[in-house]
């Protein structure tokens, strides 16, 4: 079902994906200053990367370009794909066509000559440490108190020292605002602390990109900002991030450029201030007229 | 808002003020109880009435054998072959749920049929099958397949009738254990295994640290089940080998014609092992508990210290608002 994509299948004649690269560039990436200056490596670079699950073709073709530093917003309605794309950039899910790379590497295959190869196991897992992804059910481990969860896997997949670890873990449950709560088990935390703990077990691993798939969308309204607060943090600090979101307020303010998708496809991009108030598509407009 | 404040002040002051009256009201009656201990109690008059009088249960001799050093053997015997076959059981059962669900088509087949014959095979015959294997092969060697053999052994010598109880209980045990250790791991969320994967955590890794804990939960109450079914189980075995609780008591009652107070010893070890069990698995569950329930309920020696504290020191009674906790600070 899944096929290895191939040349023949696969990428498009390179102009043609080179013209739609450009064609969606982000407007203005504020964070991303460096690459007026010297050609920069895109953190996350998509080339017509389409994925289906059987015969519905999920996503029917992305192709956009995440620079360093930059904070983009993936938004939409269910079913567009959005997620299924997050899911893509760290190969929770195979790709069927198309190229997808993180930090100039491939995800989840290698080019040899004229064909690709899938990775290993190993150097996916390896792939993987360098993405940071937090779940919209945040999918902490209920037998593990909260820094457990976070030392786990520095300890047992980098092999950092125990003690390093543990330290550095509660640097970041100080920095997410949690750190009374280091022995709590994540049943005994509300939806909101438990998200950050999530956020927090994510940067352990000293990750250079950041996946968010709707991390406020099963919390309580009341405790959606705290989860925010840590996000525009972490924005602040330079870090990477992709946000699937129904927050439109957060992308306005955080993001740095904002995509939305409905069908498998990019409708639009730019600047998250000018999207949102002057949307150029009329499903964009639509779309935003019934959730803001 | 405020308004809803000042509401919700007022209605409060409002309560303080006028409580209404605790309710007193007379309870409903259960006369069906009354029935049911009153027929209960005659049906266990009868029961004493009859240990009292009948001499043919032959009290005494229970007494008389219950420490007897070879019922003592027999006892060990039975506990040594239940936890060595579980061991058996349990390990195997998790190698073997962990083919059933791998990806590679040969394993997870290969754990198909496996698990096929010995759930498909009576206990008995594959008992008498271990202990008769020599006759099978009469020598087993290591060596290269098809090629030279670096060791010979005699299988009647490798084999013991215990080797072949071993064999017998524990690779049954370990089929049923399979399917039950399976559906512990797929009770698992799936999220569980995602976000360990996104971590950069390798599939042995997720199952050993993520997945097999908390398919404990699911695991551990048949699995004191089999434990138990293991236990009396292990009397099949004095149908190939003498040294379990059964056979010990079959020797003494087939020199002294006392088959049923002799019965009565056999039941009282059995219920007093299966009742160890229950307690220990009562443990093992809790343990496994952490994370999953928010404050763990005390124990029963906890409960029972309470209810001493409470009731004879009460000075010293935490009140009984606070949760007890369990596992966690």
């Amino acid at each position: 079902m899944t096929t290895v994509p191939t040349p023949e299948d696969g990428a498009l004649p390179e102009t043609q994906a080179q013209a739609q690269t450009a064609d969606v560039a982000p407007a203005s990436a504020t964070r991303a200053t460096t690459a007026t200056t010297t050609p920069v490596t895109p953190m996350v670079e998509a080339l017509d990367v389409h994925k289906s699950y059987g015969r519905v073709e999920v996503l029917k073709g992305i192709t956009l370009k995440v620079m360093p530093r930059e904070v983009m917003c993936l938004i939409g309605p269910s079913g567009s794909g959005k997620s299924t794309f997050l899911r893509c950039i760290n190969h929770l899910e195979k790709i069927n066509a198309g190229r997808l790379s993180v930090d100039g590497e491939l995800v989840g295959y290698q080019q040899r000559g004229s064909r690709l190869h899938e990775l290993h196991e190993r150097e996916v897992a390896r792939q993987r440490t360098e993405i940071g992804m937090v779940f919209q059910r945040f999918n902490l481990f209920p037998h593990m108190t909260a820094i457990e969860n976070i030392v786990e896997a520095p300890i047992r997949v980098k092999g950092e020292p125990k003690d390093a670890a543990r330290a550095h873990a509660r640097e970041l449950l100080e920095k997410v605002g949690l750190g009374d709560r280091a022995t709590a088990y994540p049943n005994q935390l509300s939806g909101g602390q438990q998200q950050r703990v999530a956020i927090a077990r994510a940067l352990a691993m000293r990750p250079k990109l950041m996946l968010f798939d709707e991390p406020t969308s099963a919390l309580d309204p009341e405790l959606v900002g705290d989860v925010l607060a840590v996000m525009r943090q972490l924005a602040d600090d330079g870090m990477t991030m992709i946000v699937v979101t129904h927050e439109m307020g957060f992308a306005r303010e955080v993001g740095d450029s904002l995509v939305f998708m409905d069908g498998g496809v990019v409708v639009e991009r730019g600047n998250p201030r000018e999207v949102l108030a002057n949307p150029q598509h009329e499903r964009t407009r639509s779309f935003l007229s019934k959730v803001l | 808002m405020s308004e809803q404040v000042s509401e919700q002040a007022t209605t409060a002051e409002a309560a303080q003020r006028a409580r209404p009256e605790t309710i007193r009201a007379v309870p409903v009656r259960h006369p069906g109880r009354w029935v049911a201990a009153a027929v209960i109690a005659v049906l266990l008059a009868m029961l004493l009435n009859n240990l009292a009088t009948n001499v043919r249960w032959q009290g005494w001799i229970i007494g008389q054998y219950l420490f007897n050093s070879q019922v003592l053997h027999g006892v060990a015997a039975t506990l040594w072959l239940t936890v060595i076959a579980m061991i058996v059981g349990v390990v195997g059962g998790v190698i073997l749920a962990v083919m059933r669900l791998s990806d590679n088509p040969i394993v997870s087949s290969a754990a198909w049929v496996y698990i096929w014959f010995f759930r498909g095979t009576p206990l008995l015959v594959q008992l008498f099958f271990w202990y008769n294997i020599a006759a099978l092969f009469p020598t087993i060697s290591v060596g290269i397949p098809f090629g030279p053999g670096f060791h010979t052994w005699s299988t009647v010598t490798l084999v013991t009738p215990f080797a072949a109880s071993i064999l017998g209980l524990g690779l049954n045990e370990a089929a049923y254990m399979s399917e039950i250790v399976r559906a512990g791991i797929i009770a698992v969320d799936e999220g569980q295994t995602e976000a360990a994967c996104a971590l950069g955590m390798r599939r042995l890794l997720i199952m050993r640290r993520i997945v097999l804990p908390q398919a404990m939960r699911v695991i551990i109450p048949p699995t004191g089940n089999e434990t138990i079914s293991m236990l009396k189980n292990t009397s099949l075995v004095s149908v190939v080998a003498g040294f379990d609780l059964l056979v010990s008591v079959q020797r003494i009652y087939n020199a002294n014609y006392k088959i049923i107070p002799l019965l009565v010893v056999a039941s009282i070890w059995y219920l007093v092992m299966t009742s160890i069990l229950t307690v220990g698995q009562y443990y093992v569950e809790r343990h496994y508990a952490r994370g999953s329930v928010r404050n763990l309920p005390p124990t029963p020696p906890q409960k029972l210290r309470e209810f001493f504290v409470r009731n004879f020191f009460p000075r010293h009674a935490v009140p009984a608002s606070a949760p007890a906790r369990g596992g966690d600070a």
